[in-house]
């Protein structure tokens, strides 16, 4: 507990940096690249505990992502819409405007994403494979659809004028220096992959991968596999919930356009990147799939090619697949112990197990 | 003495076919009892319907006095009854300490949010867990090995690592499903004593289902046959294997 909290608050220290850092000296275009970056983290990461970990295969990260964007903007922004029995366009003012509503906002939706997590959980994990696949995707469709027939917020075109938050530690206006949306993606992105990590490296964790390896021996052990598999989702959905929320308020603007199955699909192709059931292969399949195409952006500009950003796309996670069908990582987390072996001269045999008390994931990351 | 296992005309049917037919079965607690019987006579189904797997389609099973047919696995297992599988069944991914550990979960008492915030209660799980499991290993013989992933073992070590993990679920009977099958000569002399001392040193009741006659007659002291789906034998392992039935379904069947 002391050894996490003292972790999450130097990372937490370290985001602020990188924040003030990242304004002042890096082009914008990038940092917003980098904040996605961060979005996609926390989506892959959350979806790893539901299908790597866990190995089931979900598909409805997008609706949960939705569920998120949609109820924090709910609370963060100015709704106007056309009110039918009037005949004229209403305003509702946002219900909150500070730093603190907008991160109980955050909370909300991430809680409200859960709550879906569930009610969709505890009639589809039963069902195994491709049928929870086709039922989550179908789930993430519907949340889409309605969405875009709920008129209050926006319908089809979506809401636009969402907020974005900041901390001012000093100064005022344009020149104020000051945490904003980079400093709030990169802690939610820190206390998802810490708690992520804790949850792998405990009694629980090893449940859920023993539901993947052998869910009818984890059921013999006394592995309640359903509710482990509905804890995954849940979990999941929270984060993805999260991530929806912040996304909103990164780009300012939400519509139902940014959550369709193909949302649901890149981020399960983040997954398998970077190797399905890795921590460390999430965050990096997050961060390759994230930057990539922005990079062939420019290549495809400067080359003149247009579309050819999406072949090179392609081919990348074609050749991949056929060289390295496990991932980057396969199953193995990138660690210091890994590293560690991995330099010639210092060995550890293969047999050296944590010690009782010892909790070593603070210094895995 | 009530018994700690007992089965009443314990049936079950796939579509048309009696895989098991009126069974009974009644064992003591300390008992060392072996299940056998020819391929497809019915042994594993037992066990599945024992631990949930299998509803039965008749008849009763009670555990301490307990109905358990109608009660899922996870509930079985709380109540005391482990099993290993004949085709293994290991966690391939994890650790063999970590497949160990797995076993000792159902006896956690923490939340998963002591878990996740790291709580004291957390630590104080994970320390009782490893330390059972590395008890567990230590009686198997698999303690050198925690380390490796379970799927780095060869085949005996992974019977054996069957067996640690439900022990570590604290069962008060084990059900062996031919634990030794694939074994060398070395390795089943050396399970036959592990097996004895399951019951006398952990005080653990066993019911195996084994293949080889040789290994059943030595450590059982009492023995079922099965054929077909129905008992036909009942006995020490001497009287069972003078039985003329016995004889004939053992020629006839392998
Ligand atoms: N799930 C099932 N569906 C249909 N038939 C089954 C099923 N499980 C077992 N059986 C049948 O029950 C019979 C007994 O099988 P089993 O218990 O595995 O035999 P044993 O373990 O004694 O070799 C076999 O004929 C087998 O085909
Ligand atoms: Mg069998």
């Amino acid at each position: 507990m002391r050894r996490s909290l003292a972790t999450l608050l130097v990372a937490l220290a370290i985001c602020a940096g990188m924040n003030l850092f990242l304004a002042q000296f890096i082009e914008e275009y990038v940092v917003q690249v980098i904040n996605m970056v961060g979005v996609s983290i926390i989506l892959a990461v959350s979806l790893n505990v539901i299908n790597g970990l866990t190995g089931q295969f979900s598909l409805g990260h997008a609706g949960f992502m939705a569920i998120g964007a949609y109820v924090s903007a709910f609370f963060t922004t100015d709704l106007s819409y056309f009110n039918p029995d009037t005949a004229e366009y209403v305003t509702d003012p946002a219900l909150v405007s500070s730093v603190w509503g907008y991160l109980g906002a955050l909370i909300a939706g991430g809680v409200a994403a859960a709550v879906a997590g569930v009610l969709v959980g505890i009639p589809t994990l039963r069902l195994k494979g491709d049928y929870l696949a086709i039922a989550t995707l179908g789930f993430g469709e519907i949340v889409r659809i309605l969405i875009t027939n709920f008129e209050k917020v926006g319908g089809a075109n979506g809401l636009s004028g969402v907020p974005q938050f900041q901390i001012v530690l000093s100064g005022e206006g344009k020149d104020a220096l000051a945490l904003d949306g980079t400093f709030f993606i990169f802690s939610f992105v820190i206390i998802c992959v810490l708690l992520s990590a804790q949850l792998q490296r405990s009694t629980f964790g090893r449940a859920l991968i023993a539901v993947r390896e052998n869910e009818l021996a984890a059921e013999v052990m006394g592995i309640p596999t359903v509710r482990m598999k509905i804890f995954a989702f849940v979990y999941g959905a929270f984060f993805a919930g999260i991530a929806g929320g912040l996304f909103a308020h990164l780009l300012q603007t939400v519509t139902p356009a940014s959550f369709t199955f193909m949302k649901s699909v890149e981020v399960v192709v983040m997954l398998v990147l970077g190797g399905l059931g890795s921590m460390t292969g999430a965050i990096v399949g997050a961060i390759v799939l994230t930057v990539l195409p922005e990079a062939l952006r420019d290549v495809e500009q400067e080359a003149d090619l247009p579309g050819i950003r999406m072949v090179v796309y392609s081919l990348v996670l074609i050749l991949l697949m056929i060289f390295r069908p496990q991932g980057i990582f396969g199953q193995r987390e990138l660690s210091l112990r890994l590293l560690r072996r991995l330099v010639p001269g210092r060995r550890i045999s293969g047999d050296e197990t944590p010690k009782p008390s010892e909790d070593r994931k603070g210094t895995e990351l | 003495m009530t018994a700690l296992l007992e089965t009443k005309s314990l049936t079950i049917r796939f579509g048309g076919l009696t895989a098991v037919d009126s069974f009974n079965l009644s064992i003591n607690e300390g008992d060392l009892f072996g299940l056998i019987g020819p391929n497809g006579a019915g042994k594993t189904t037992v066990f599945n319907m024992l631990t949930g797997v299998y509803l039965p389609t008749e008849g009763t099973a009670q555990f301490d006095g307990q109905l358990i047919n109608g009660k899922n696995p996870v509930q079985v297992a709380r109540l005391g009854i482990s099993r290993t599988f004949q085709n293994i069944r290991l966690f391939d991914e994890l650790s063999v300490l970590e497949n160990a550990m797995t076993g000792a979960h159902q006896h956690a008492r923490l939340t998963v949010w002591e878990s996740l915030f790291r709580l004291p209660r957390h630590y104080k799980e994970e320390a009782r867990q490893r330390e059972r499991a590395y008890e567990l290993l230590a009686f198997m013989g698999l303690d050198d090995r925690a380390g490796l992933t379970a799927k780095q073992l060869p085949y005996g070590h992974r019977r054996k690592l069957e067996i640690a993990r439900a022990l570590a679920t604290e069962p008060r009977l084990i059900c062996l499903d031919e634990p030794a099958a694939g074994m060398n000569t070395g390795e089943k002399s050396e399970l036959s004593a592990l097996i004895r001392k399951i019951r006398d040193e952990l005080n653990v009741t066993v019911l195996v289902i084994e293949h080889d006659m040789k290994l059943v007659m030595g450590i059982c002291e009492k023995v079922q046959v099965l054929d077909y789906g129905e008992t036909i034998a009942l006995g020490t392992p001497r009287e069972v294997q003078n039985d003329p039935k016995v004889i004939e379904a053992y020629l006839g069947g392998d």
